[in-house]
Protein backbone atom coordinates (compact mmCIF):
# COMPACT_ATOMS: atom_id res chain seq x y z
CA UNK A 1 0.00 0.00 0.00
CA UNK A 2 1.21 3.96 -0.91
CA UNK A 3 2.47 5.69 2.51
CA UNK A 4 0.95 8.80 2.96
CA UNK A 5 2.56 9.56 6.11
CA UNK A 6 5.26 7.85 7.97
CA UNK A 7 6.47 9.10 11.51
CA UNK A 8 9.22 8.13 13.50
CA UNK A 9 9.66 8.87 17.24
CA UNK A 10 7.78 11.50 17.68
CA UNK A 11 7.85 13.25 21.13
CA UNK A 12 6.19 15.94 22.04
CA UNK A 13 7.50 18.32 25.24
CA UNK A 14 5.74 20.40 27.28
CA UNK A 15 8.04 23.08 29.57
CA UNK A 16 11.47 22.27 29.57
CA UNK A 17 14.49 21.37 32.03
CA UNK A 18 13.22 19.71 35.36
CA UNK A 19 9.62 20.39 34.78
CA UNK A 20 9.24 19.14 31.38
CA UNK A 21 6.22 16.93 30.75
CA UNK A 22 6.50 14.64 27.68
CA UNK A 23 2.81 14.47 26.68
CA UNK A 24 3.45 12.06 23.47
CA UNK A 25 7.02 9.72 23.62
CA UNK A 26 8.69 8.33 20.71
CA UNK A 27 5.44 7.21 18.93
CA UNK A 28 6.21 6.23 15.40
CA UNK A 29 3.36 4.79 12.83
CA UNK A 30 3.15 5.40 8.90
CA UNK A 31 -0.41 5.88 7.61
CA UNK A 32 -1.71 4.54 3.88
CA UNK A 33 -4.57 5.36 2.15
CA UNK A 34 -6.88 3.67 4.52
CA UNK A 35 -8.65 4.28 8.01
CA UNK A 36 -6.43 4.69 10.97
CA UNK A 37 -7.35 4.76 14.81
CA UNK A 38 -5.70 5.94 17.56
CA UNK A 39 -7.25 5.08 20.68
CA UNK A 40 -6.54 5.86 24.67
CA UNK A 41 -7.81 6.94 27.76
CA UNK A 42 -7.64 10.96 28.06
CA UNK A 43 -4.63 12.55 28.15
CA UNK A 44 -2.39 9.69 26.93
CA UNK A 45 -1.41 11.85 24.13
CA UNK A 46 -4.08 10.96 21.12
CA UNK A 47 -5.07 14.54 20.35
CA UNK A 48 -1.48 16.13 20.79
CA UNK A 49 -0.20 13.55 17.62
CA UNK A 50 -3.27 15.28 15.72
CA UNK A 51 -1.77 18.79 16.53
CA UNK A 52 1.94 18.07 16.51
CA UNK A 53 1.39 16.05 13.07
CA UNK A 54 0.37 19.97 12.04
CA UNK A 55 2.86 21.81 13.98
CA UNK A 56 0.14 23.43 15.61
CA UNK A 57 1.28 23.43 19.30
CA UNK A 58 3.01 26.63 20.06
CA UNK A 59 3.72 25.76 23.65
CA UNK A 60 5.16 22.41 23.04
CA UNK A 61 8.58 21.41 21.59
CA UNK A 62 8.12 18.71 18.68
CA UNK A 63 10.78 16.19 18.22
CA UNK A 64 10.74 13.39 15.78
CA UNK A 65 13.87 11.50 13.42
CA UNK A 66 11.46 11.92 10.69
CA UNK A 67 7.79 13.39 10.02
CA UNK A 68 7.69 12.55 6.25
CA UNK A 69 4.17 13.46 4.54
CA UNK A 70 4.24 12.65 0.81
CA UNK A 71 7.62 13.62 0.42
CA UNK A 72 8.12 16.68 2.47
CA UNK A 73 9.68 16.43 5.70
CA UNK A 74 7.30 18.34 8.21
CA UNK A 75 9.93 18.44 10.92
CA UNK A 76 12.37 20.50 9.19
CA UNK A 77 9.47 22.73 7.21
CA UNK A 78 9.24 25.85 7.83
CA UNK A 79 6.13 28.00 8.93
CA UNK A 80 4.81 29.14 5.56
CA UNK A 81 5.17 25.76 3.70
CA UNK A 82 3.17 24.29 6.90
CA UNK A 83 0.41 27.05 5.71
CA UNK A 84 0.49 25.87 2.54
CA UNK A 85 0.25 22.23 3.81
CA UNK A 86 -2.56 22.86 6.39
CA UNK A 87 -5.98 22.76 5.09
CA UNK A 88 -4.91 22.37 1.78
CA UNK A 89 -3.23 18.74 1.83
CA UNK A 90 -3.57 17.38 5.78
CA UNK A 91 -6.60 18.79 7.39
CA UNK A 92 -8.25 18.35 10.73
CA UNK A 93 -11.62 17.36 11.89
CA UNK A 94 -12.55 19.28 15.40
CA UNK A 95 -14.60 17.36 17.99
CA UNK A 96 -17.72 20.02 18.70
CA UNK A 97 -19.20 21.94 16.02
CA UNK A 98 -20.36 24.33 18.36
CA UNK A 99 -17.44 25.50 18.84
CA UNK A 100 -15.35 25.42 15.92
CA UNK A 101 -17.79 27.58 13.83
CA UNK A 102 -17.51 31.17 13.85
CA UNK A 103 -20.95 32.24 15.56
CA UNK A 104 -21.24 35.28 13.07
CA UNK A 105 -20.49 33.72 9.93
CA UNK A 106 -22.76 32.25 7.35
CA UNK A 107 -21.86 28.98 7.35
CA UNK A 108 -21.69 28.49 3.51
CA UNK A 109 -19.17 31.62 3.91
CA UNK A 110 -17.02 29.81 6.30
CA UNK A 111 -16.33 26.63 3.70
CA UNK A 112 -16.38 29.39 0.46
CA UNK A 113 -13.66 30.68 3.52
CA UNK A 114 -11.65 27.61 3.66
CA UNK A 115 -11.52 27.52 -0.05
CA UNK A 116 -10.02 31.15 -0.66
CA UNK A 117 -7.56 30.83 1.55
CA UNK A 118 -5.66 28.50 -0.58
CA UNK A 119 -7.30 29.82 -3.79
CA UNK A 120 -6.72 33.53 -3.87
CA UNK A 121 -9.30 36.04 -5.56
CA UNK A 122 -11.94 33.34 -6.48
CA UNK A 123 -14.78 34.09 -4.68
CA UNK A 124 -17.53 33.14 -7.25
CA UNK A 125 -15.68 29.56 -7.75
CA UNK A 126 -15.52 29.21 -3.60
CA UNK A 127 -19.51 30.18 -3.52
CA UNK A 128 -19.89 26.86 -6.35
CA UNK A 129 -17.12 24.86 -4.41
CA UNK A 130 -18.81 25.28 -0.84
CA UNK A 131 -22.21 24.65 -2.32
CA UNK A 132 -21.21 21.10 -3.99
CA UNK A 133 -19.18 20.22 -0.86
CA UNK A 134 -22.47 20.94 1.03
CA UNK A 135 -24.09 18.65 -1.28
CA UNK A 136 -20.88 16.07 -0.71
CA UNK A 137 -21.89 15.42 3.03
CA UNK A 138 -25.57 14.73 2.15
CA UNK A 139 -26.97 18.03 3.08
CA UNK A 140 -30.39 18.73 1.44
CA UNK A 141 -31.00 21.93 -0.01
CA UNK A 142 -27.40 23.31 0.19
CA UNK A 143 -28.80 26.95 -0.70
CA UNK A 144 -30.70 27.19 1.93
CA UNK A 145 -28.04 25.67 4.50
CA UNK A 146 -25.65 28.13 3.04
CA UNK A 147 -27.34 31.34 4.48
CA UNK A 148 -28.05 29.40 7.58
CA UNK A 149 -26.17 30.74 10.91
CA UNK A 150 -24.24 28.27 13.46
CA UNK A 151 -26.76 28.37 15.73
CA UNK A 152 -29.50 27.47 13.04
CA UNK A 153 -27.80 24.79 12.59
CA UNK A 154 -28.17 21.05 14.54
CA UNK A 155 -25.07 19.63 16.14
CA UNK A 156 -25.46 16.60 13.27
CA UNK A 157 -25.55 19.22 10.46
CA UNK A 158 -22.60 21.74 12.23
CA UNK A 159 -20.39 18.51 12.12
CA UNK A 160 -21.12 17.84 8.42
CA UNK A 161 -20.38 21.39 7.66
CA UNK A 162 -17.43 21.68 9.46
CA UNK A 163 -16.05 18.14 7.15
CA UNK A 164 -17.32 20.23 4.42
CA UNK A 165 -15.16 23.29 5.68
CA UNK A 166 -11.77 20.64 6.01
CA UNK A 167 -12.58 18.98 2.58
CA UNK A 168 -13.21 21.71 0.30
CA UNK A 169 -9.47 22.35 -0.55
CA UNK A 170 -9.55 18.23 -1.01
CA UNK A 171 -6.81 17.47 1.33
CA UNK A 172 -4.80 13.79 0.95
CA UNK A 173 -4.55 13.05 4.83
CA UNK A 174 -7.59 13.86 7.09
CA UNK A 175 -6.70 13.93 11.11
CA UNK A 176 -10.63 13.50 12.81
CA UNK A 177 -10.52 14.37 16.49
CA UNK A 178 -12.99 12.84 18.13
CA UNK A 179 -15.28 13.76 15.37
CA UNK A 180 -18.64 12.04 16.94
CA UNK A 181 -18.11 12.44 20.43
CA UNK A 182 -20.96 15.30 20.47
CA UNK A 183 -22.95 14.02 18.22
CA UNK A 184 -25.76 11.51 19.26
CA UNK A 185 -26.04 7.83 17.98
CA UNK A 186 -28.16 7.66 14.85
CA UNK A 187 -25.90 11.05 13.56
CA UNK A 188 -23.14 9.67 14.24
CA UNK A 189 -23.12 6.75 12.10
CA UNK A 190 -24.42 9.05 9.38
CA UNK A 191 -20.90 10.91 9.83
CA UNK A 192 -19.31 8.27 9.96
CA UNK A 193 -20.70 6.93 6.81
CA UNK A 194 -19.15 10.20 5.28
CA UNK A 195 -15.71 9.55 6.38
CA UNK A 196 -15.76 6.20 5.14
CA UNK A 197 -17.02 7.02 1.57
CA UNK A 198 -14.35 9.66 1.39
CA UNK A 199 -11.77 6.96 2.33
CA UNK A 200 -13.35 4.60 -0.05
CA UNK A 201 -13.80 7.22 -3.15
CA UNK A 202 -11.32 9.28 -2.99
CA UNK A 203 -8.58 7.87 -1.73
CA UNK A 204 -7.73 10.14 1.84
CA UNK A 205 -5.74 8.77 4.50
CA UNK A 206 -7.85 8.90 7.13
CA UNK A 207 -6.21 9.58 11.17
CA UNK A 208 -9.08 8.70 13.75
CA UNK A 209 -8.75 10.09 17.04
CA UNK A 210 -11.20 8.42 19.23
CA UNK A 211 -11.88 6.87 23.33
CA UNK A 212 -14.46 4.24 21.93
CA UNK A 213 -13.00 1.11 21.71
CA UNK A 214 -16.25 -0.08 20.30
CA UNK A 215 -16.20 2.35 17.55
CA UNK A 216 -12.50 2.52 15.92
CA UNK A 217 -13.01 -1.52 16.54
CA UNK A 218 -15.93 -1.65 14.10
CA UNK A 219 -14.72 1.28 11.60
CA UNK A 220 -11.08 1.57 11.29
CA UNK A 221 -8.49 -0.52 9.51
CA UNK A 222 -5.84 -0.88 11.79
CA UNK A 223 -5.88 1.11 15.52
CA UNK A 224 -2.89 2.08 17.40
CA UNK A 225 -3.48 1.82 21.52
CA UNK A 226 -1.69 5.20 23.68
CA UNK A 227 -1.04 4.88 26.94
CA UNK A 228 0.84 7.23 29.33
CA UNK A 229 2.00 9.30 25.58
CA UNK A 230 3.18 5.82 24.07
CA UNK A 231 2.16 3.70 21.44
CA UNK A 232 1.65 0.19 23.50
CA UNK A 233 0.43 -1.37 20.53
CA UNK A 234 -1.12 -0.97 16.72
CA UNK A 235 -2.33 -3.97 15.47
CA UNK A 236 -5.00 -4.38 12.37
CA UNK A 237 -8.89 -3.86 13.95
CA UNK A 238 -9.94 -7.06 13.36
CA UNK A 239 -7.43 -8.48 15.97
CA UNK A 240 -8.33 -6.75 18.44
CA UNK A 241 -9.33 -9.99 20.40
CA UNK A 242 -5.98 -11.25 19.87
CA UNK A 243 -4.09 -8.29 21.55
CA UNK A 244 -1.06 -9.12 23.50
CA UNK A 245 -0.46 -6.12 25.78
CA UNK A 246 -2.01 -6.27 29.22
CA UNK A 247 -3.17 -2.89 28.96
CA UNK A 248 -5.50 -3.65 25.58
CA UNK A 249 -6.75 -6.80 26.91
CA UNK A 250 -8.07 -4.78 30.30
CA UNK A 251 -9.35 -2.60 28.39
CA UNK A 252 -11.65 -5.39 26.11
CA UNK A 253 -12.09 -7.26 29.04
CA UNK A 254 -13.40 -4.30 30.48
CA UNK A 255 -16.10 -3.90 27.64
CA UNK A 256 -19.32 -4.93 28.00
CA UNK A 257 -21.18 -6.96 25.24
CA UNK A 258 -24.92 -8.18 24.79
CA UNK A 259 -25.44 -11.77 24.82
CA UNK A 260 -21.94 -11.99 27.45
CA UNK A 261 -22.69 -13.60 30.66
CA UNK A 262 -23.87 -11.12 33.81
CA UNK A 263 -20.52 -11.42 35.69
CA UNK A 264 -19.08 -8.44 36.94
CA UNK A 265 -17.26 -6.61 34.17
CA UNK A 266 -12.84 -7.09 35.04
CA UNK A 267 -11.70 -3.59 36.17
CA UNK A 268 -9.25 -2.15 34.10
CA UNK A 269 -5.60 -1.76 35.90
CA UNK A 270 -2.89 0.50 35.36
CA UNK A 271 0.96 -0.67 35.45
CA UNK A 272 3.42 1.78 36.66
CA UNK A 273 5.60 -0.64 34.36
CA UNK A 274 3.81 0.54 31.16
CA UNK A 275 4.62 4.00 31.92
CA UNK A 276 8.68 2.93 31.16
CA UNK A 277 10.02 3.74 27.75
CA UNK A 278 9.03 1.16 25.90
CA UNK A 279 12.26 0.10 24.46
CA UNK A 280 13.10 -1.18 27.95
CA UNK A 281 10.43 -2.77 28.12
CA UNK A 282 11.10 -5.09 25.15
CA UNK A 283 14.59 -5.11 26.08
CA UNK B 1 -36.41 21.36 -3.87
CA UNK B 2 -39.92 23.73 -2.65
CA UNK B 3 -37.43 25.03 -0.51
CA UNK B 4 -35.27 26.40 -3.18
CA UNK B 5 -37.77 28.03 -5.16
CA UNK B 6 -39.58 29.48 -1.64
CA UNK B 7 -35.76 31.28 -1.29
CA UNK B 8 -34.73 31.97 -5.07
CA UNK B 9 -30.95 32.22 -4.84
CA UNK B 10 -29.65 35.77 -5.21
CA UNK B 11 -26.11 36.83 -6.21
CA UNK B 12 -24.47 36.74 -3.19
CA UNK B 13 -23.64 40.40 -3.41
CA UNK B 14 -27.18 41.80 -3.12
CA UNK B 15 -28.14 39.57 -0.55
CA UNK B 16 -25.24 40.91 1.13
CA UNK B 17 -26.09 44.12 0.69
CA UNK B 18 -30.07 43.51 2.00
CA UNK B 19 -29.04 41.29 4.94
CA UNK B 20 -26.85 44.82 5.82
CA UNK B 21 -29.67 47.33 5.55
CA UNK B 22 -31.75 44.19 7.57
CA UNK B 23 -29.11 44.59 10.06
CA UNK B 24 -28.97 48.20 10.46
CA UNK B 25 -32.78 48.48 10.37
CA UNK B 26 -33.19 46.34 13.38
CA UNK B 27 -30.46 48.33 15.47
CA UNK B 28 -32.14 51.63 14.67
CA UNK B 29 -35.78 50.08 15.57
CA UNK B 30 -33.99 48.76 18.95
CA UNK B 31 -32.55 52.29 19.53
CA UNK B 32 -35.48 53.59 18.87
CA UNK B 33 -37.42 51.44 21.38
CA UNK B 34 -35.99 53.14 24.04
CA UNK B 35 -36.77 56.53 25.00
CA UNK B 36 -33.49 58.03 25.89
CA UNK B 37 -32.03 56.36 23.22
CA UNK B 38 -34.12 57.69 20.88
CA UNK B 39 -33.49 61.01 22.30
CA UNK B 40 -29.94 60.40 21.22
CA UNK B 41 -30.73 59.47 17.83
CA UNK B 42 -33.36 62.27 17.19
CA UNK B 43 -30.47 64.62 18.49
CA UNK B 44 -27.63 63.18 16.19
CA UNK B 45 -30.06 63.30 13.33
CA UNK B 46 -30.34 66.88 13.83
CA UNK B 47 -27.33 67.91 14.01
CA UNK B 48 -26.68 65.74 10.80
CA UNK B 49 -29.53 67.52 9.05
CA UNK B 50 -27.85 71.21 10.24
CA UNK B 51 -24.70 70.48 8.67
CA UNK B 52 -25.83 68.86 5.42
CA UNK B 53 -28.19 71.90 4.79
CA UNK B 54 -26.46 74.37 6.67
CA UNK B 55 -26.73 77.36 3.80
CA UNK B 56 -30.52 76.20 3.57
CA UNK B 57 -31.14 76.63 7.63
CA UNK B 58 -29.17 79.03 8.32
CA UNK B 59 -30.96 82.90 8.70
CA UNK B 60 -27.86 84.66 7.64
CA UNK B 61 -24.28 84.20 6.58
CA UNK B 62 -22.48 83.40 9.93
CA UNK B 63 -19.37 85.56 8.76
CA UNK B 64 -21.62 88.96 8.26
CA UNK B 65 -21.06 91.10 10.48
CA UNK B 66 -23.29 94.02 11.63
CA UNK B 67 -21.90 96.40 14.08
CA UNK B 68 -25.39 98.34 14.58
CA UNK B 69 -26.73 95.55 15.63
CA UNK B 70 -24.44 94.33 18.72
CA UNK B 71 -25.27 91.95 21.48
CA UNK B 72 -29.45 92.01 20.33
CA UNK B 73 -31.17 89.53 22.43
CA UNK B 74 -33.15 86.69 21.28
CA UNK B 75 -35.93 87.86 18.69
CA UNK B 76 -37.69 86.82 15.64
CA UNK B 77 -34.95 88.25 13.63
CA UNK B 78 -31.86 86.54 15.57
CA UNK B 79 -33.60 83.44 16.88
CA UNK B 80 -30.57 83.10 19.39
CA UNK B 81 -29.71 86.99 19.50
CA UNK B 82 -26.33 88.30 18.13
CA UNK B 83 -22.70 88.68 19.44
CA UNK B 84 -20.09 91.55 19.98
CA UNK B 85 -20.07 92.34 16.14
CA UNK B 86 -23.11 91.67 15.28
CA UNK B 87 -23.29 88.29 13.77
CA UNK B 88 -26.36 86.07 14.38
CA UNK B 89 -25.84 83.28 16.52
CA UNK B 90 -28.08 81.10 15.52
CA UNK B 91 -26.18 80.95 11.93
CA UNK B 92 -23.07 80.04 14.04
CA UNK B 93 -24.32 77.35 15.50
CA UNK B 94 -25.94 75.57 12.92
CA UNK B 95 -22.44 76.16 10.75
CA UNK B 96 -20.71 75.15 14.05
CA UNK B 97 -22.66 71.51 13.77
CA UNK B 98 -20.39 70.82 11.05
CA UNK B 99 -16.88 71.36 12.46
CA UNK B 100 -18.82 69.23 14.99
CA UNK B 101 -19.51 66.61 12.89
CA UNK B 102 -16.30 67.18 10.80
CA UNK B 103 -14.03 66.55 14.03
CA UNK B 104 -16.53 63.38 15.81
CA UNK B 105 -16.40 61.90 11.70
CA UNK B 106 -12.44 62.18 12.03
CA UNK B 107 -11.53 61.25 14.89
CA UNK B 108 -13.39 57.90 14.44
CA UNK B 109 -11.80 57.50 11.17
CA UNK B 110 -8.61 57.72 12.87
CA UNK B 111 -9.15 56.27 16.17
CA UNK B 112 -11.51 53.50 15.52
CA UNK B 113 -8.41 51.71 12.92
CA UNK B 114 -5.54 52.27 14.96
CA UNK B 115 -7.02 51.26 18.17
CA UNK B 116 -8.46 47.80 16.24
CA UNK B 117 -5.06 47.24 15.04
CA UNK B 118 -3.00 47.84 18.19
CA UNK B 119 -5.07 45.93 20.46
CA UNK B 120 -6.01 42.78 17.64
CA UNK B 121 -2.61 42.76 16.90
CA UNK B 122 -1.14 43.07 20.56
CA UNK B 123 -3.78 40.24 21.78
CA UNK B 124 -3.22 37.47 19.24
CA UNK B 125 0.78 37.01 19.09
CA UNK B 126 1.37 38.58 22.47
CA UNK B 127 4.96 37.81 24.20
CA UNK B 128 7.23 40.81 24.39
CA UNK B 129 5.65 41.89 21.14
CA UNK B 130 2.01 42.22 23.38
CA UNK B 131 3.89 43.50 26.00
CA UNK B 132 5.71 47.06 24.35
CA UNK B 133 2.21 47.79 22.70
CA UNK B 134 0.61 47.53 25.51
CA UNK B 135 3.04 49.78 27.93
CA UNK B 136 3.01 52.43 25.15
CA UNK B 137 -0.63 52.12 25.39
CA UNK B 138 -0.48 52.63 29.36
CA UNK B 139 1.90 55.72 28.79
CA UNK B 140 -0.74 57.36 26.48
CA UNK B 141 -3.55 55.80 29.49
CA UNK B 142 -1.95 57.23 32.46
CA UNK B 143 -2.00 61.41 31.31
CA UNK B 144 -5.61 62.89 31.57
CA UNK B 145 -6.71 63.20 27.94
CA UNK B 146 -7.38 66.86 27.89
CA UNK B 147 -3.69 67.48 29.15
CA UNK B 148 -2.44 65.31 27.09
CA UNK B 149 -4.16 66.93 23.95
CA UNK B 150 -2.77 70.20 25.19
CA UNK B 151 0.82 69.36 25.04
CA UNK B 152 0.06 67.93 21.43
CA UNK B 153 -1.66 70.70 20.25
CA UNK B 154 1.03 72.98 21.75
CA UNK B 155 3.10 71.10 20.34
CA UNK B 156 1.71 70.79 17.08
CA UNK B 157 0.53 74.68 16.76
CA UNK B 158 -3.01 75.84 17.72
CA UNK B 159 -6.13 75.40 14.85
CA UNK B 160 -8.94 72.99 14.00
CA UNK B 161 -6.79 70.40 12.24
CA UNK B 162 -3.79 70.38 14.90
CA UNK B 163 -6.39 69.71 17.85
CA UNK B 164 -8.49 66.51 15.72
CA UNK B 165 -4.80 64.80 15.51
CA UNK B 166 -3.95 65.62 18.86
CA UNK B 167 -7.61 64.08 20.12
CA UNK B 168 -7.18 61.33 17.88
CA UNK B 169 -4.20 60.49 19.29
CA UNK B 170 -5.17 60.47 22.92
CA UNK B 171 -8.79 58.64 22.33
CA UNK B 172 -7.12 55.45 20.60
CA UNK B 173 -5.79 53.81 23.99
CA UNK B 174 -8.75 52.53 25.24
CA UNK B 175 -9.93 51.03 22.11
CA UNK B 176 -7.01 49.31 21.80
CA UNK B 177 -6.99 48.10 25.09
CA UNK B 178 -11.23 46.61 24.53
CA UNK B 179 -9.59 44.80 21.30
CA UNK B 180 -7.20 43.57 23.07
CA UNK B 181 -8.98 42.05 25.79
CA UNK B 182 -11.58 40.88 23.40
CA UNK B 183 -8.94 39.22 21.04
CA UNK B 184 -7.65 37.29 24.27
CA UNK B 185 -10.71 35.64 24.57
CA UNK B 186 -11.32 34.91 20.91
CA UNK B 187 -8.06 33.44 19.84
CA UNK B 188 -8.48 30.64 22.26
CA UNK B 189 -11.68 29.49 20.22
CA UNK B 190 -11.96 26.97 18.10
CA UNK B 191 -12.93 28.11 15.22
CA UNK B 192 -9.81 30.47 16.04
CA UNK B 193 -7.77 27.03 15.68
CA UNK B 194 -10.33 25.68 13.24
CA UNK B 195 -9.36 27.99 10.87
CA UNK B 196 -5.35 27.79 11.64
CA UNK B 197 -6.07 24.23 10.69
CA UNK B 198 -7.08 25.37 7.33
CA UNK B 199 -3.95 26.93 6.48
CA UNK B 200 -4.68 30.74 7.34
CA UNK B 201 -2.40 32.93 7.74
CA UNK B 202 -2.22 34.86 11.15
CA UNK B 203 -3.20 38.26 8.69
CA UNK B 204 -6.18 36.65 7.61
CA UNK B 205 -7.11 35.30 10.99
CA UNK B 206 -7.33 38.57 11.96
CA UNK B 207 -8.59 40.11 9.89
CA UNK B 208 -11.37 37.77 9.05
CA UNK B 209 -12.15 35.63 12.52
CA UNK B 210 -11.13 38.45 15.54
CA UNK B 211 -11.93 41.95 13.51
CA UNK B 212 -15.33 41.24 12.90
CA UNK B 213 -15.85 39.91 16.91
CA UNK B 214 -14.24 42.44 17.87
CA UNK B 215 -16.88 45.74 15.88
CA UNK B 216 -19.49 45.73 18.55
CA UNK B 217 -17.94 46.61 21.26
CA UNK B 218 -15.70 48.55 19.71
CA UNK B 219 -18.51 50.41 18.09
CA UNK B 220 -19.96 51.06 21.10
CA UNK B 221 -17.06 52.03 23.15
CA UNK B 222 -16.08 54.43 20.03
CA UNK B 223 -19.66 56.06 20.47
CA UNK B 224 -19.54 56.58 23.82
CA UNK B 225 -16.08 58.29 23.57
CA UNK B 226 -17.32 60.71 21.15
CA UNK B 227 -19.02 62.37 23.96
CA UNK B 228 -15.56 63.04 25.24
CA UNK B 229 -13.94 63.75 21.95
CA UNK B 230 -16.82 66.38 21.67
CA UNK B 231 -16.09 68.61 25.01
CA UNK B 232 -12.83 68.08 24.87
CA UNK B 233 -12.43 69.87 21.14
CA UNK B 234 -15.04 72.06 22.82
CA UNK B 235 -12.51 72.69 25.74
CA UNK B 236 -9.38 73.02 23.35
CA UNK B 237 -11.79 75.92 21.49
CA UNK B 238 -12.42 77.50 24.64
CA UNK B 239 -8.69 77.70 25.53
CA UNK B 240 -7.94 79.45 21.90
CA UNK B 241 -6.08 76.33 21.04
CA UNK B 242 -8.52 74.34 18.95
CA UNK B 243 -10.92 76.34 15.84
CA UNK B 244 -9.46 79.68 15.27
CA UNK B 245 -11.56 82.92 16.23
CA UNK B 246 -13.51 83.58 12.57
CA UNK B 247 -14.75 80.03 12.48
CA UNK B 248 -18.05 79.34 14.05
CA UNK B 249 -16.85 76.50 16.61
CA UNK B 250 -19.32 76.04 19.74
CA UNK B 251 -15.64 76.10 22.08
CA UNK B 252 -14.87 79.17 20.64
CA UNK B 253 -18.02 81.00 20.86
CA UNK B 254 -18.74 80.28 24.27
CA UNK B 255 -15.01 81.94 25.09
CA UNK B 256 -15.66 84.83 22.92
CA UNK B 257 -19.15 85.17 24.54
CA UNK B 258 -17.64 84.70 28.18
CA UNK B 259 -16.89 87.92 28.66
CA UNK B 260 -20.09 89.33 27.64
CA UNK B 261 -21.84 86.38 29.66
CA UNK B 262 -23.43 88.94 32.81
CA UNK B 263 -25.43 91.13 30.24
CA UNK B 264 -26.02 88.61 26.94
CA UNK B 265 -26.76 85.41 28.59
CA UNK B 266 -27.68 84.04 24.96
CA UNK B 267 -23.97 84.22 23.50
CA UNK B 268 -22.68 81.26 26.03
CA UNK B 269 -26.42 79.72 26.63
CA UNK B 270 -26.74 78.28 22.83
CA UNK B 271 -23.44 77.12 22.39
CA UNK B 272 -23.37 75.56 25.36
CA UNK B 273 -26.81 73.99 25.17
CA UNK B 274 -25.41 72.59 22.02
CA UNK B 275 -22.19 71.16 23.34
CA UNK B 276 -24.26 69.50 26.08
CA UNK B 277 -27.11 68.26 23.63
CA UNK B 278 -25.27 66.41 21.07
CA UNK B 279 -22.55 64.90 24.00
CA UNK B 280 -25.42 63.75 25.66
CA UNK B 281 -27.01 62.60 22.49
CA UNK B 282 -23.79 60.00 21.67
CA UNK B 283 -23.45 58.92 25.45
CA UNK B 284 -27.10 57.67 25.13
CA UNK B 285 -26.80 56.39 21.79
CA UNK B 286 -23.51 54.62 22.92
CA UNK B 287 -25.78 53.18 25.67
CA UNK B 288 -28.10 51.76 23.38
CA UNK B 289 -25.86 50.40 20.76
CA UNK B 290 -24.80 48.37 23.73
CA UNK B 291 -28.17 46.84 24.58
CA UNK B 292 -28.61 46.65 20.71
CA UNK B 293 -25.15 44.90 19.62
CA UNK B 294 -23.71 43.06 22.66
CA UNK B 295 -26.91 41.24 24.29
CA UNK B 296 -24.37 39.57 27.28
CA UNK B 297 -23.78 43.19 28.54
CA UNK B 298 -27.31 44.28 28.58
CA UNK B 299 -28.24 46.12 31.80
CA UNK B 300 -31.13 46.17 33.65
CA UNK B 301 -33.83 48.45 31.56
CA UNK B 302 -36.69 50.12 33.26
Amino acid sequence: METLMDVRNLSVTYGRGAGAMQAVRNVSFTLGRERLGIVGESGSGKSTIGRALLKLLPTATITADRMDFMGTDLIRASERRMLDIRGARISMILQDPKFSLNPVQRVGDQIAEAYAVHHRGARREAREKALEMLEAVQIRDPERVYRLYPHEISGGMGQRVMIAMMLVPEPEVIIADEPTSALDVTVRMKVLGILDALVRERGIGLIMISHDLNLVRNFCDRVLIMYAGQVVEALPAGELAHARHDYTRGLIAAQPHIGGDRAPLAVLRREESWKRPLAEVQA
Amino acid sequence: MTAVAMHPPLPSRLAGLRSAADYLGTIVRHLAGNASSLFGLVVISVLIVLAVFAPLIATQDPYLQNLQDVLQPPSWAHFFGTDEVGRDVFSRIVYGSRITLTIIALVAVIVGPIGLAVGTLAGYFGGWFDTVLMRITDIFLSFPSLILSLAFVAALGAGLENAIVAIALTSWPPIARLARAETLTLRGTDYVAAAKLQGASSARIIWKQIVPMCMPSVLVRLTLSMATVILTAAGLGFLGLGAQPPLPEWGAMIAIGRRYMLESWWLVAFPGGAILAVSLAFNLIGDGLRDALDPKQRRGRH
